[in-house]
């Protein structure tokens, strides 16, 4: 399990009358057993412009997790199956159209539950352009300030703190504090991407894709520099990736989307060994071998997913799985429990005794 | 501080990059820029000579702009003292060129003031609050740029009354369209970047972001549009003056001065094409200075 859990260290002094109380850690609600996130039949579909009025691109689609305090939950599947969709509902940067979200025992823009503003001082988010998620026009100390800032710290004050983020990020706030955008390399504008992310000290960071624009060598960096921000700052991360070593490298449990929809759940060493999904082993199947006796020769999945404007029944993968069979387009499997940490669920009927699947257990 | 010894892994400075090439801030940086600038430097000059010689006019003027003599018209350069001669009512032409300065610059600056404050406004709220009250913004906004300029002009300040404020409100008005068009666009383009969604993710407001990541990057665009729109104005006005909706006679301006002096092209050419040169040369100079100013300002330069 995790180590962050039970460090309590916040080093970054917290400046009085920020509006929280007393305590250990007076923003921990709900106690290390209560999930720091629960996100329930979540849902978001976009209108197709000169569609016809029912046509909606049904870019997330009942999706359900719990993101445990403490934990790296990854979030890995093919582009366009909703991963950064569900990345802006979790911050509310996009409505969402249906489901519910939890964050540490208190519903989202619920009447009684924390607002959206609440929510957004304790998550944030990195993205994935570290070139356009920063003001070209603002030296880069300064869009780190502008978090602290907001949130009511006075402009030499939240100077400051951007500058101790940029030390904690490894950047030397007297050399770079006042460089613009263009004046830094990828990687350095991730680290004041990350900077950002942190100055107003989230309990939670979502990456979305936060490592894929960055050549190897610096990508390798970057993550270990998320590790070690992790612990020090006793962070949950949601990390977004379509890269799968990268998300078996970062995370404890891993989530895979596809169309929408969450296929598989479970921890990460039990997802990379022993996938329950055909989607996600042909996901891992489509890994480039490092040992040229064994080269890839046929393509492990065929074919583009389905358009998500008119999704697939039943299964959304059974028009690309190769076990395939009449219940799968007639019947959508249902996600086990997975309110456990351990727990390790995938939506198959192959796996569920009863559904009539002649895999299916019986 | 400890900050070495709790530096996390991986996280070393990078300090392989060329040394710090900005210690100064943002504004003695576009000083900087602006002083190994030397042809906006000359034609910033020439501006504030434009400028400072309307304003001193009554010191600078050898004559009475207003006086006439009939003996006097349409006199040659250097012609009695005169050092650019005399127009059609044998008035000094340079020192009507001098007042004339006055009511031209008025007549191509405020209007675009205006209409860079009114129209820069409304662009930015509808190109930020986009869909419902974009749309509602900019068809109104393209009601009037429906019109010719000049039509919309001679309109609205014929429907007003002459004289120079209402010609001044009028071209206001008519610059209004082009301007929110500008802005609206400028503000679109930026509102779609990841760092406006970041400073949202931080729980900015609307008017926060505005202010400190929108505005600097429309800033841009809007400033060298409104420059380039000085000149237009100056020319617009003396049409309405020319039509007795602007400037009154006998008040020297130099789009006025165009007009009258336009009959006594083949009589006197030079003395004919000296507004001209007048308007001209400060829409030139106001341009090339606005040019100047904004690659100045622009850090990525």
């Amino acid at each position: 399990m995790s180590t962050a859990l039970d460090t309590p260290l916040r080093p970054l002094s917290r400046a009085a009358g920020e509006g929280r109380g007393g305590g250990a850690d007076p923003r921990d609600v709900g106690g290390p057993a209560q999930p720091l996130l629960i996100a329930r039949d979540l849902a978001k579909h976009f209108h197709v412009r000169g569609g016809s009025k029912s046509a909606r691109v049904r870019a997330v689609d009942g999706v359900s997790f719990t993101l445990f305090k403490g934990e790296t939950l990854g979030i890995v599947g093919e582009s366009g199956c909703g991963k950064s969709t569900l990345a802006r509902l979790l911050l509310h940067l996009v409505e969402r159209d249906g489901g519910e979200l939890i964050f540490d025992g208190e519903p989202v823009g619920a009447p009684r539950g924390i607002t959206v503003a609440a929510l957004r001082r304790h998550v944030q988010m990195v993205f994935q352009d570290s070139y356009s998620s920063l003001n070209p026009r603002m030296p880069v100390q300064d869009s780190v300030a502008f978090g602290p800032f907001v949130h009511g710290r006075r402009k030499p004050d939240a100077r400051r703190v951007a500058r101790e983020m940029l030390v904690k990020v490894g950047l030397n706030p007297d050399l770079f504090g006042q460089r613009y955008p263009h004046e830094l390399s990828g990687g350095q504008k991730q680290r004041v991407n990350i900077a950002r992310a942190l100055a107003i000290e989230p309990r939670m960071v979502i990456l979305d894709e936060a490592v894929s624009a960055l050549d190897k060598s610096v990508e390798a960096q970057v993550l270990n520099l998320l590790r070690a921000l992790k612990a020090q700052f006793n962070l949950t991360y949601l990390f977004i990736s379509h890269d799968l070593n990268v998300v078996r490298y970062i995370s404890d449990r891993v989530l895979v989307m596809y169309l929408g929809r969450v296929v598989e759940l479970g921890p990460s060493e039990e997802i990379f060994t022993r996938p329950l999904h055909p989607y996600t082993r042909a996901l891992l199947g489509s890994r480039p071998s490092m040992d040229p006796a064994h080269r890839i020769e046929e393509p492990p999945i065929t074919g583009d997913p389905p358009s998500a404007i008119d999704p697939p029944t039943g299964c959304r993968f059974h028009t690309r799985c190769p076990f395939a069979e009449d219940v799968c387009a007639a019947k959508s499997p249902e996600l086990g429990a997975w309110l456990e940490r351990g727990s390790h669920v995938a939506a198959c009927h192959m796996l569920d005794a009863g559904s009539g699947h002649s895999a299916a257990p019986a | 501080m400890s900050q070495t010894a709790s530096l996390p892994i991986g996280a070393r400075f990078d300090d392989d990059s060329p040394p710090a090439l900005r210690v100064r801030g943002y504004w003695s940086s576009v000083g900087y820029r602006l002083r190994h600038d030397p042809a906006t430097l000359f034609f910033g000059l020439i501006v504030l000579l434009i400028v400072l010689a309307a304003i001193f006019a009554p010191l600078l003027a050898p004559f009475d702009p207003y006086k006439e003599g009939v003996v006097l018209r349409l006199k040659p350069f250097g012609y009695r003292g005169h050092p650019l001669g005399t127009d059609e009512l044998g008035r000094d032409l340079l020192s009507r060129l001098i007042y004339g300065g006055r009511s031209s610059l008025l007549m191509g600056l405020v209007p675009v003031c205006i209409a860079t404050a009114l129209g820069g406004t409304l662009g930015v709220i509808g190109g930020f609050a986009g869909r419902r009250v974009n749309a509602a913004i900019m068809r109104t906004m393209d009601v009037f740029y429906a019109f010719p300029s000049v039509l919309l002009a001679v309109a609205i300040s014929g429907a007003m009354g002459g004289g120079m404020a209402n010609g001044m409100a009028a071209l206001a008005l008519v610059f209004t369209p082009a301007m929110c068009r500008v802005a609206e666009t400028a503000t679109a383009q930026v509102r779609s970047l990841d760092f406006i969604e970041a400073a949202r993710a931080t729980g900015a407001g609307m008017f926060t972001i505005v202010r400190y990541h929108v505005l600097g990057n429309v800033l841009g665009p809007v400033f060298i549009y409104a420059s380039s729109l000085v000149s237009v104005s100056i020319l617009l006005a003396s049409g309405l003056s020319f039509l007795g909706l602007g400037v009154k006679p006998p008040t020297p301006d130099w789009g006025l001065m165009l007009s009258t002096l336009r009959q006594s092209i083949y009589v006197a050419p030079l003395s004919c094409a000296l507004p001209g040169a007048a308007i001209f040369v400060t829409s030139i100079c106001f341009n090339l200075v606005s040019d100047g100013i904004r690659s100045a300002m622009d850090v990525r330069l």
